[in-house]
Parts: C-alpha cells; sequence; structure tokens
C-alpha cells in the first residue's frame, strides 16, 4: 500500500500534487468566503479556453528536442500582425476571425522558420538564446507597431493620427465569436464557451494525430535520441524546424484565440512575458525540458488556470489583502526553475 | 560542403576579429551615426557618460567571476541587487543618514546577499549546462519572494517604525523610497570638477579597488581554482577542486558584489523604486559587458569600461536621436530596449553557434586521427 502511494507521487510529481490538494481546498473553500462556487467553475473553465491552446504550442519543440520555447513572443507577435491586419481590412465575424487566424499562420510559419534555423544553429543552448530572441522581437515590434502604416480609425491613436494603441478592442469585429458558438447556459451563471473548447479539442485533436503520423514519430525519435534519428536516416534539421514552425503557429492561432474570449488585443510590451505562464502551466501538468504530452496540457492548464483565477479571489478575501499576484509570480516562476533544476530523464 | 568553406574562412584571423568582436563594431558604428544626429553638447556628453561610468561600473564588474567560473553571465545579479534594497530600506527606515548609512545599508545587506548567493550557487548547481536561463528564471523567481516580504512582511512581520515609508494600510514599503540622505555621498565624497563636469573620485577609487582586487583574486589559489573549473570541470575534478563548492563561492562573490553595486548604484540616482529598481539589472550590465566585447565564455575588466561607454552612449543619444529622426522620443526609448535584448541575444547566439561548431571540428579532427592511425597500421602490417 506503501508502496503504491509512493509509486503515485513519484508518477504524478509531489509538487503537481500539493498543487492539486490546493486548489481542491481552495474549490472547498469558496462557500465560506461569500463566492459562487459555479462562477468560479465558470472562470476557470472560461481561462482554460483562452490559454489551452497556448499551452498546447509549446508540445512540438519539446518533442523534437528544442526544449522550453521561451521565444513563443514570436508567435504571439504573427497572431497579433493576423488580428490587427485582420481589423484594418474590416472582416467580421467568422469571417474575421478565420482571415486573422490565416494572417497570422502565414507570418507564422515564415517567423517559425527563420526562428527554427537559428535554433539548429545554438544546438544545446536554445532556452537562453530563444528568451532574448523572443525579448527582443517583442521590443522591435514596439518600434513596427508605432511606424506601421495602419488606417483604421479604431486602432490608431486618436490624437496624433499615427502608430497603433497600446490596446485595441475586437468588439464589432471578431469579439466572442467562438466563445458564443453553440454556447451552453446552465443556470445563470455558467455559461459554457462550447465554441472555444471545441476549437481546444479540435487542435489537441490535430497534434495528437500528426504525433502519430510517420512524419510525428520521425520527430519524437529525433527529440529522444538525435544520433538514432540520424542513423535511421531522419533529417534532423528538417525535422527540428518543421516543430518549431508548428509550435509557432498553434502560439499565432492561440494568442488569437485568447484575444477573441478575452475582447482586446494587447500590443507594445504586452506580449514579453507571455512565455512564462504557458511554459508554468505546461510543467504543472507534468511535462519535463525533454517530454510533455497532450495530457499534460490538459490538466497543466486546468490546474494552473485554476490557481490563477481561485487564489486572488479566496485568498484575498481570508486575509484581506492582494497577495495573490506575488504567489502566483513565485508559484510559477518557481515551477519553471524546478523543472530546469532536474536531471532530464529522457533525452 | 558550404560549411566547410565557412568554417576555413573563420580561421582567417581578419574574419575572427570581425566574428570575435561583431557586438562592439556594431555598436561603434551605431554610436557614431547617432551621436550627431542628437545634436547634444560635449560636454553634456561626457557629463553624463562620466554619471553613467561612476554608477554602473560596480555592478558589471560583479559579472566578471562567474564568466571565469565558466558558468556564463549571471542573471542571478539581480538577487544581490534585492539584497542591496533590503539594506537601503532599513537605514530609511533608521534614518542613518550620510556615509555611515550607506556603509550600514551595506553591511545589513551582506549576509542576506552571501545566503541568497549560496541558494542561487545551488540551484545552479543542479541545472549545469542552463545556468542561464535558470539563473534568469531564478531572478523571477525571487523577485517573487522579495514581493511577498517587502510588500507583505515588512511592517508586519518585520518592524519597520517610520510610517512614512510605509503604504497607508499599515504594512508594506511604499513604491518608491526617497534616499535623499544618502544621495551621492559617495560621488561627492572627494569633490574635484574639471571644468563644470563633477568627478565622483570618491566612487572611481572604490571601482579602481575592486578592479585591482579581482585581478588580485585571479591569481589567488581560489582564483586558480576558479578559473581550472570554468576551463573543464572533469580536469578540476581530477586536480582535487571540489567543483560544485567552487562554483557556489564564485557565485557568491558575484552576488555580494552585485548587492554593493546597486546600493552605489542608487545612492547616485537618489530615490530608489522598491519593486523595480533591481528588475532590469541583470539585463542591462548583461548586455553592457557583451557590448564591451566580452563573450560568454571571457570576460575581463577593459570589456567593462568599453561596454559602459558605448552602451550608455547609445542609451543618452537614442531617444533624441529618435527624435530627430523620425519625431518621436518614444522611438528612441523602444529602440535602446530593442538594443539592450537585441544584443543580448546576439551574442549568445553567436557564441552558442561557434561552440558548436568547435566542438564539430574537435570531433572531425578526432575522427582524422584515428582514421591516420589506422591507415597506419595497415601500412604498417603491409609491409
Amino acid at each position: 500500500m506503501k508502496k503504491k502511494i509512493q509509486n503515485i507521487i513519484k508518477n504524478f510529481g509531489l509538487p503537481r500534487i500539493i498543487i492539486f490538494l490546493f486548489l481542491v481546498l481552495l474549490f472547498i473553500l469558496t462557500p465560506f468566503v461569500g463566492i459562487r462556487f459555479d462562477t468560479s467553475i465558470n472562470d476557470v473553465i472560461v481561462r482554460f479556453g483562452m490559454n489551452g491552446i497556448l499551452v498546447l504550442s509549446l508540445v512540438p519543440m519539446i518533442k523534437s528536442g528544442c526544449g522550453l520555447n521561451f521565444g513563443l513572443q514570436l508567435g504571439i507577435i504573427a497572431g497579433l500582425l493576423g488580428a490587427v491586419i485582420s481589423i484594418e481590412m474590416e472582416t467580421i465575424g467568422f469571417a474575421g476571425f478565420f482571415t486573422a487566424v490565416g494572417i497570422a499562420i502565414f507570418f507564422a510559419v515564415v517567423f517559425g522558420f527563420l526562428y527554427g534555423l537559428l535554433l539548429n544553429k545554438v544546438k544545446g543552448d536554445e532556452m537562453v538564446v530563444a528568451t532574448y530572441v523572443g525579448f527582443s522581437s517583442v521590443s522591435f515590434m514596439c518600434i513596427m507597431w508605432l511606424m506601421l502604416p495602419f488606417k483604421s480609425p479604431n486602432m490608431i491613436w486618436a490624437y496624433g493620427g499615427s502608430g497603433l494603441r497600446t490596446t485595441i478592442s475586437n468588439q464589432g469585429y471578431w469579439f466572442h465569436i467562438l466563445t458564443n458558438f453553440l454556447q451552453i447556459k446552465i443556470g445563470s451563471y455558467i455559461t459554457f464557451p462550447t465554441g472555444t473548447i471545441l476549437f481546444f479539442v479540435l487542435l489537441t485533436f490535430l497534434v495528437w494525430a500528426f504525433f502519430r503520423t510517420k512524419m510525428g514519430t520521425a520527430m519524437t525519435a529525433v527529440g529522444s535520441n538525435p544520433e538514432y534519428a540520424k542513423s535511421c536516416g531522419i533529417n534532423v534539421d528538417k525535422m527540428r524546424v518543421i516543430s518549431v514552425i508548428l509550435s509557432t503557429v498553434i502560439t499565432a492561432i492561440g494568442i488569437i484565440v485568447y484575444q477573441e474570449s478575452f475582447g482586446f488585443i494587447q500590443l507594445y510590451m504586452a506580449p514579453l512575458y507571455m512565455a512564462f505562464p504557458a511554459i508554468a502551466a505546461l510543467l504543472l501538468g507534468g511535462a519535463s525540458v525533454g517530454k510533455a504530452s497532450i495530457k499534460n496540457v490538459i490538466i497543466g492548464a486546468f490546474l494552473f488556470q485554476g490557481i490563477l483565477t481561485m487564489t486572488p479571489s479566496v485568498i484575498n478575501n481570508i486575509i484581506r489583502s492582494d497577495m495573490s499576484e506575488s504567489i502566483r509570480i513565485v508559484v510559477s516562476n518557481g515551477m519553471i526553475v524546478y523543472a530546469l533544476t532536474r536531471i532530464m530523464r529522457v533525452r | 560542403m558550404m560549411k566547410k568553406q565557412s568554417l576555413t574562412k573563420t580561421m582567417n584571423p581578419g574574419v575572427h576579429f570581425l566574428i570575435n568582436y561583431a557586438v562592439p563594431i556594431i555598436f561603434i558604428i551605431l554610436v557614431a551615426f547617432a551621436i550627431p544626429l542628437s545634436g547634444l553638447s560635449g560636454e553634456y556628453f561626457i557629463r553624463e557618460i562620466m554619471i553613467r561610468l561612476s554608477r554602473n561600473s560596480f555592478l558589471i564588474l560583479a559579472l566578471l567571476i562567474p564568466v571565469m567560473a565558466g558558468m556564463g553571465m549571471n542573471f542571478g545579479i539581480v538577487l544581490g541587487a534585492m539584497a542591496g534594497e533590503i539594506g537601503l530600506i532599513f537605514i530609511t527606515d533608521w534614518r542613518i543618514i550620510g556615509l555611515p548609512g550607506m556603509l550600514l545599508a551595506m553591511l545589513i545587506s551582506t549576509p542576506i546577499a552571501v545566503l541568497l548567493g549560496y541558494f542561487a550557487g545551488i540551484v545552479l548547481n543542479r541545472a549545469k549546462g542552463r545556468e542561464m536561463v535558470t539563473g534568469f528564471m531564478l531572478a523571477f523567481f525571487m523577485n517573487g519572494i522579495y514581493q511577498l516580504v517587502v510588500l507583505y512582511g515588512m511592517g508586519n512581520i518585520i518592524p519597520i517604525s517610520n510610517s512614512s515609508i510605509l503604504l497607508p494600510r499599515g504594512y508594506g514599503i511604499r513604491n518608491a523610497i526617497s534616499l535623499l540622505e544618502i544621495r551621492q555621498v559617495l560621488d561627492k565624497l572627494i569633490p574635484l570638477e574639471i571644468g563644470g563636469i563633477l568627478i565622483p573620485v570618491a566612487n572611481l577609487l572604490v571601482i579602481a579597488t575592486l578592479c585591482v582586487f579581482i585581478i588580485w583574486f585571479r591569481k589567488t589559489k581560489l582564483g586558480q581554482e576558479i578559473r581550472t573549473v570554468g576551463q573543464d570541470n572533469d580536469v578540476a575534478r581530477v586536480s582535487g577542486i571540489n567543483v560544485g563548492k567552487t562554483r557556489i563561492l564564485s557565485i557568491v562573490i558575484s552576488t555580494v558584489l552585485a548587492c554593493y553595486g546597486q546600493i552605489i548604484f542608487l545612492q547616485n540616482i537618489g530615490t530608489m523604486n522598491t519593486y523595480n529598481s533591481h528588475e532590469q539589472v541583470g539585463v542591462f550590465a548583461i548586455a553592457a559587458l557583451l557590448v564591451g566585447g566580452a563573450s560568454v565564455a571571457k570576460a575581463n575588466i577593459p570589456n567593462v569600461f568599453i561596454g559602459v561607454i558605448l552602451f550608455h552612449t547609445m542609451f543618452v543619444v537614442s531617444p533624441r536621436a529618435g527624435k530627430e529622426l523620425i519625431g518621436q522620443a518614444q522611438l528612441g526609448e523602444y529602440f535602446r530596449v530593442f538594443v539592450s535584448y537585441g544584443v543580448i541575444a546576439f551574442s549568445l547566439a553567436l557564441y552558442a553557434w561557434r561552440k558548436r561548431i568547435e566542438k564539430e571540428n574537435e570531433r572531425k579532427k578526432a575522427m582524422a586521427s584515428k582514421r591516420g592511425i589506422l591507415v597506419k597500421q595497415q601500412y604498417d602490417r603491409r609491409k
């Protein structure tokens, strides 16, 4: 019995169990601090739909051995470009959403290809290089948002007449286009965002299916043993580039879904630290630097968003302070440090 | 085949120099264009550079020892900066002013910095080969802990008597603390003015002392050991050096120096953003050092000073140049953030790329010599 429990702990990981129990505790506490249980559940589901795809986007790169994608911001920039251009083109509704996605995919393929080539040049140091590639591209795009010739009055600064605003509303274009699709209302407090969740499930399924194709298997082989993959006649560098493109494309789609649900497109320095919560969520789900699965994505996104939604409301109500933001920083970054210091099992 | 050609090209000393010093060269060109564009006067310019030289050099010098130990750029100097800030909060609370206040702040924060450095060292030892990204994430993590301590612990668990530095709610430190009482005490300790430009003699003396210390330290037994560890972990282990301990020690020294560096930095500025002052310390110090021609594996004292001058020239000039060129100062702001991050990305990528090529070369050489032995054996046998 004792051994069985030890085994479960080992398989599931101690930090994960602690966080899971903590989350359960938070849910139990909700009625006592005057928060509705069903609203909390609803918030967690909505945020899960918003962020799930961003977490999913990390998987291909981990599988091909490129490590955690600290350069996630490149994909986000592609997504932002898609979103902004779709609004400039005045496309509305589903057409607008898919225009944004289409344009974003185009940019993501270009960025991902170049990013992949770079990561092949710096094998072994991918993560630290990626971090700063991400940061520098975000700050480069700050210059671009100011300079690019966008004209739509809904997006540019009202007084100056040039340069995009820091936050742009997508209301009237494709706001809640997925969220409202086949929406289910349960009682007056839960509105299930069917469209967003379905979209997430669809992408997850595609990624899952991809890793069962010949190319997907080859990619996994590259990640787990590059030398072996090479001797099997797999082009290692090419596989890595494809995985990076895939990751970047999914990120680009993910950020558009995020904006669709959130209602705003955040430009300038907003994407700077967006890689960390996604990475922390995946690690929380049980992934490591060298290993990740769809299961990790779903568990991780749920746990992480659960903690994120529940701590502010519950903790702040109990101790009457706003400590949750600091706790969030400690938990999410601590999770990443913990993962980086563990000896990699697979690779 | 293409790759082989580019490899032989790097052997050419001219090209080798260009690749080694790509970052400083690009920077010199950039600055050479931006200075005339900005239209700043020479006097203003020299004054600014003098201020920034005295303000930032100490922090950047703190980076040198971990590079010696082969741990790359120590993004964890942010931890030292936090320790320094905690010292400054206490002396402001106790209203100890002037130079004694500053020295006391250093004294208080030393044990904190040692502790944090020790912790960072242990963490980095568990992440060998990934020190930089781990150090970077560790800085973010500790920032959360710092917030918990300073924003929620101080005035609550840790007694703070001076209510003027507390938030109105009664606990937690305010966002900005005025360090007016210790403002520029070190800079103006030995007053000297040349042509209207204040020369912070005492400050420069402290920096010079640190340089001498580093040069001396390299030659001590410990310094030698750190360098051996930096060159080859296995060789160090065979020669009886405790690699793990030596690496921890180098991080502790770096953290403590960074703590002093941050105190010197803030006494020059005169105000402290309790929750932001330390955030960018690592990025700016590392970018400056890399601009000075250092790499992840090699950094020396001249790199520090060349780096400070070049990097901060760009800092002074770029908002003005942006305004003159496009009419938006904001553009220059973004530009310098971009350059700071870009420099680090570029240098790290260049270094990692070269490391890989060298490794491949070595492997090829080993293969070739092996083949040579085989051929010779066959030849001998045939004879």
